[in-house]
């Protein structure tokens, strides 16, 4: 390690967060990020990583994405983040585009600064048009580190800060279980269920078919709202527009982030219903935001839609998605005893292992082999692997090639240590 | 998609923009091309017959959308010329084999083609379904990707075209996006396409611009030149049918066949019957005030009057100033020159012909080589005559690289009323500043890796001594887990992926292959 990368550590954990700076030595990913291109990153030492990470779909179209900057850079000479209480032409642009891409019924889109504020949004609307609490969200659900939007998720977020549910307000069933599902919603007393619709940071387990088509018909039974957490399923990550939809679906609420402004101007947006934004209509000062809907990134995100929309993409994505599973496929076929499953919608992706941990060392051997993936922290045996839609066809062939030679290693590192452990 | 942003942001005309749109039709293309690659012969001959097809029926149609939208040619004769380029191109090449692996007995190298890969094509307006329709196929013969590129006077039946054949295409099986079209091509859209490292070849015909653009693009490029192509009558040649050929010629597509006649060369002791045989077969022989303004007409400072391309010889004469009969298909004018000096000895894309009588057979071919010299080098020329020592002498002269005997030279020098290879791609080689310099066709999209053995070993002697190639196949479908319809079981392993049967068929291969083996031994 470089004398400088050394200090920037000792700095990191000095001025910005020791814990978190610690870990990653300590799993083996010595990693800060210099300068980044496409799927990309470059440590600042000169290692160079694929990345299937992308910040959960942030860097969908790419790190630096060549016409997101020169979009951002032409918006800069004639908006900034604007002001947040006036019509504004850059957040109206955008709010269109949304309807015009989003499943019928959506109406209004609220900005936020980043997802958990959309999820914020999203709580907030659906107990106005509801005038009910509760909130239902399944076990190991991710939606943000904020107020209401903490409480959603694992209590390993909450707890450190004091901030799990007392109120008996928010309740979490288990995914995929549609009994413990109406069992939450019978009393109609549920405000909404809020659903990513593939759970990411639980490692992509998959909806059973017809589970989230019955979680909305129980919704509308029991007059809860659907609030459908696209971050990281939307814009075309499964192949189609919304992951949502694909899923037959049409959600009360959608919450979207991350790749929206494609990492260079963050804003989130939470698009509602009529139903459900009727607080726009009774009091729209309710909510203020000054960096919510920040115009620059209102331009950006007008054209990551366009981007992503271009039949070019649609067939990329499907290339992408094909092309890496059937290599998946084959390193399965390699390695069936360590590498049990593949989760796979679109190029949204969580790769299985047969060990409670197992995606970590798969995840420090990609780092050795130049790949970055992370596992999911709320289900270490599952690597989260999510390729962008724009993957090229040589970069994946030389993505598998990594892989399989990273899970191949850490196959022999785990099953060895599995061994002497049984020892 | 959205009007909205254009509004506020435009940023469309950049160069960030520009190089986003090639990069992505060009890597869309490289996916398609790479997975088209994992087909076997069956697969990849039946998507191209099926093309073929689908082009041969929508001949007329898209022959009368380019006149309507171009002015350029004849309606019937493009039809023709769509049809020759749709299946029968496809069965010339059917016995050719570009997917499997070959043998040089002789030497034991065995060869394994390796396609292209993404093909650039730029299509020419005056001949623009034509060119599709070639283009395509020999892409598809040889598991290429391609991108067509129309000129945009011919844009929107190029682009419906091309929709047409990929639709086509990917109903009999073909990857995704095989076939795609540049819809509004401009020439910075059209720079970064060709210059882009993601092309892999370009197939360039069109204007001289754009053909040395094309070679200036850092890529490799199959590009043609210009054509000029002197046609020799000596006193051997059956004059009537050389008059008939020749008028035919220059009617077919009103000349827009850069394999048409330009100069008329013949000898005094013909020249008479030579223009009484022509007027018969449809030419209008034009006096000297008509023959200057038809040269004032045709050619301004900047060159040929593009207005005149492909247009009938009736429409001509009467833009030039001079009435002929309407049943009139071509207009000769007699030229005492040949060369700098007179206009009239430089490429005409439309019914003209320039007539020059030499004084001996010698001072004709002299005449005919300097023509190209000129203008048109590399490209095609014609004789009309029975003499094999003058077809011999004058093919040596002329630097063309190909000599159409006692054939009309427009589908002669294409391969479509000779034995030569039908193209709309002619090679116009080293003296065009060309790199090939024969009819370009499939053959021309894929090299061979050579497996070489060291010359004291063994090598292979037969087909049988040598691996086989994998074609699995189409790239299956991965699951969308959850979806109705489209989820896979967990862990379903090999059998879902339809490998059982590939790895059968290689076991089934193998069997026969030891089988003939110990019967050739016995």
């Amino acid at each position: 390690m470089s004398a400088e990368k050394l200090e920037v550590l000792e700095k990191s954990k000095a001025f910005w967060n020791p814990n978190k700076t610690q870990f990653w030595q300590d799993v083996g990913v010595d990693l800060v990020i210099d300068k980044r291109e496409g799927y990309f990153l470059n440590d600042m030492d000169g290692r160079r990583l694929i990345d299937v990470h992308l910040n959960g779909g942030t860097y969908n179209l790419g790190h630096r994405n060549a016409e997101l900057i020169e979009v951002l850079n032409a918006g800069a000479k004639r908006f900034d983040m604007g002001n947040h209480h006036f019509p504004a032409l850059a957040r109206t642009a955008l709010a269109e585009a949304l309807v015009g891409c989003t499943p019928a019924g959506m109406k209004y889109t609220i900005y936020g600064a980043g997802g958990a504020e959309a999820t914020e949004l999203a709580i907030k609307s659906a107990r106005n048009a509801t005038q009910k609490r509760k909130i239902v969200s399944v076990i190991k659900a991710y939606h943000g580190h904020s107020g209401l939007a903490v409480k959603t998720g694992d209590e390993r977020f909450s707890k450190t800060f004091l901030s799990e549910d007392t109120e008996g307000e928010f309740i979490q069933v288990p995914f995929n279980d549609l009994q413990a599902m109406e069992d939450a919603l019978k009393g109609r007393d549920a405000a909404a269920v809020i659903m990513e619709t593939i759970p990411a940071t639980y490692g992509f387990p998959m909806p059973h078919e017809g589970y989230l088509p019955s979680v909305k018909a129980l919704c509308e039974k029991y007059d809860a709202l659907y609030i459908a957490d696209e971050v990281q399923t939307g814009l075309m990550r499964t192949g189609e527009m919304w992951g949502i939809t694909k899923y037959g679906v049409t959600p009360d609420i959608m919450i979207i982030g991350k790749g929206i402004t494609g990492g260079m101007y963050p804003i989130s947006c939470c698009v509602v219903s009529e139903r459900a934004g009727q607080w726009l209509k009774q009091d729209g000062f309710a909510h203020m935001s000054t960096a919510g809907g920040a115009e620059l990134g209102c331009i950006v995100g007008l054209k990551v839609l366009e981007i992503t929309q271009r039949p070019e993409v649609v067939s990329m994505v499907r290339y992408v998605a094909d092309f890496i599973r059937a290599g998946l496929d084959d390193i399965q076929d390699l390695y069936p005893d360590f590498f049990i499953g593949i989760r796979q919608n679109g190029v949204v992706m969580g790769l299985e292992f047969n060990d409670p941990e197992g995606a970590k060392p798969v995840m420090r051997h990609l780092y050795e082999n130049g790949v970055w993936a992370i596992f999911s922290t709320l289900d270490p045996s599952v690597l989260q692997f999510k390729p962008g839609i724009l993957m090229t066809q040589g970069l994946s062939e030389d993505l598998l090639r990594r892989v399989e030679i990273a899970i191949g290693r850490a196959a022999a590192e785990v099953q060895g240590s599995g061994r002497r452990r049984a020892g | 998609m959205d009007p909205a942003i254009a509004q506020l942001v435009d940023i469309s005309g950049s160069d960030a923009a520009m190089r986003a749109h090639a990069d992505m039709v060009l890597e869309r293309a490289r996916w398609a091309s790479q997975v088209f690659q994992r087909y076997d012969r069956d697969q990849t001959l039946k998507i191209a017959q099926a093309v073929a097809k689908v082009a041969f029926a929508k001949a007329g149609d898209y022959a009368q959308w380019a006149v309507k939208e171009t002015g350029f040619g004849v309606a019937e004769h493009k039809k023709l010329k769509n049809e020759l380029s749709s299946t029968p191109l496809v069965e010339f090449y059917e016995d050719r084999d570009f997917v499997n692996p070959r043998l040089d007995e002789r030497t034991g190298i065995v060869e394994v083609p390796k396609p292209a890969g993404v093909i650039f094509a730029l299509v020419p307006s005056t001949n623009p379904i034509a060119t599709v329709y070639f283009k395509t196929l020999c892409a598809l013969m040889t598991r290429n990707a391609v991108v067509m590129c129309p000129h945009p006077a011919a844009r929107e039946c190029c682009v419906d075209a091309a929709l047409t054949l990929a639709r086509a295409a990917e109903e009999a099986g073909a990857p995704e996006a095989v076939i795609q079209v540049v819809e509004r091509p401009t020439i910075p859209l059209i720079n970064e396409f060709m210059g882009s490292e993601k092309t892999d070849v370009i197939l360039a015909t069109g204007g001289t611009a754009m053909v040395r653009a094309a070679y200036s693009s850092s890529n490799p490029a199959i590009g043609v030149g210009p054509g000029n192509a002197p046609v020799l009558v000596d006193e051997t040649a059956d004059i009537a049918a050389a008059a008939r050929h020749i008028a035919d010629s220059k009617a077919f597509d009103n000349s827009v066949l850069c394999t048409n006649e330009s100069v008329l060369i013949t000898l005094e002791s013909v020249a008479k019957t030579l223009k009484q045989e022509l007027k018969k077969a449809g030419a209008h022989i034009c006096s000297d005030d008509e023959t200057k303004a038809l040269r004032g007409y045709l050619f301004h400072e900047r060159g040929f009057n593009v207005e005149a391309v492909g247009r009938d010889a009736v429409w001509i004469a009467e833009q030039a100033g001079f009435k002929v009969a309407k049943s009139v298909k071509v207009l000769v004018a007699r030229i005492g020159l040949i060369g700098v000096g007179e206009d009239l000895s430089r490429e005409k894309l439309c019914p003209v012909l320039a007539f020059y009588v030499a004084s001996s057979v010698q001072q004709a071919v002299m005449q005919a080589r300097s023509l190209l010299r000129f203008a048109g080098a590399g490209h095609s020329a014609a004789i009309h005559s029975t003499d094999m020592q003058t077809i011999m002498d004058y093919s040596a002269a002329v630097e063309a690289y190909r000599v159409v005997v006692n054939a009309p030279c427009s589908q002669g020098a294409a391969g479509f009323d000779t034995n030569l290879a039908p193209t709309f791609t002619i090679g116009t080689g080293f003296l065009g500043r060309s790199s090939i310099g024969e009819n370009i066709g499939p053959q021309h999209l894929v090299n061979w890796t050579r497996i070489a053995w060291h010359k004291q070993s063994d090598h292979p002697a037969s087909m049988l001594d040598i691996g086989a190639l994998s074609h699995p196949g189409p790239l299956p479908k991965a699951p969308s887990d959850g979806v109705p319809g489209e989820s896979r079981p967990k862990n379903a392993g090999g059998a879902a992926r339809g490998k059982p049967a590939d790895d059968l068929r290689e076991q089934i291969r193998k069997i026969i292959v030891e089988e003939l083996r110990a019967v050739l031994k016995d």
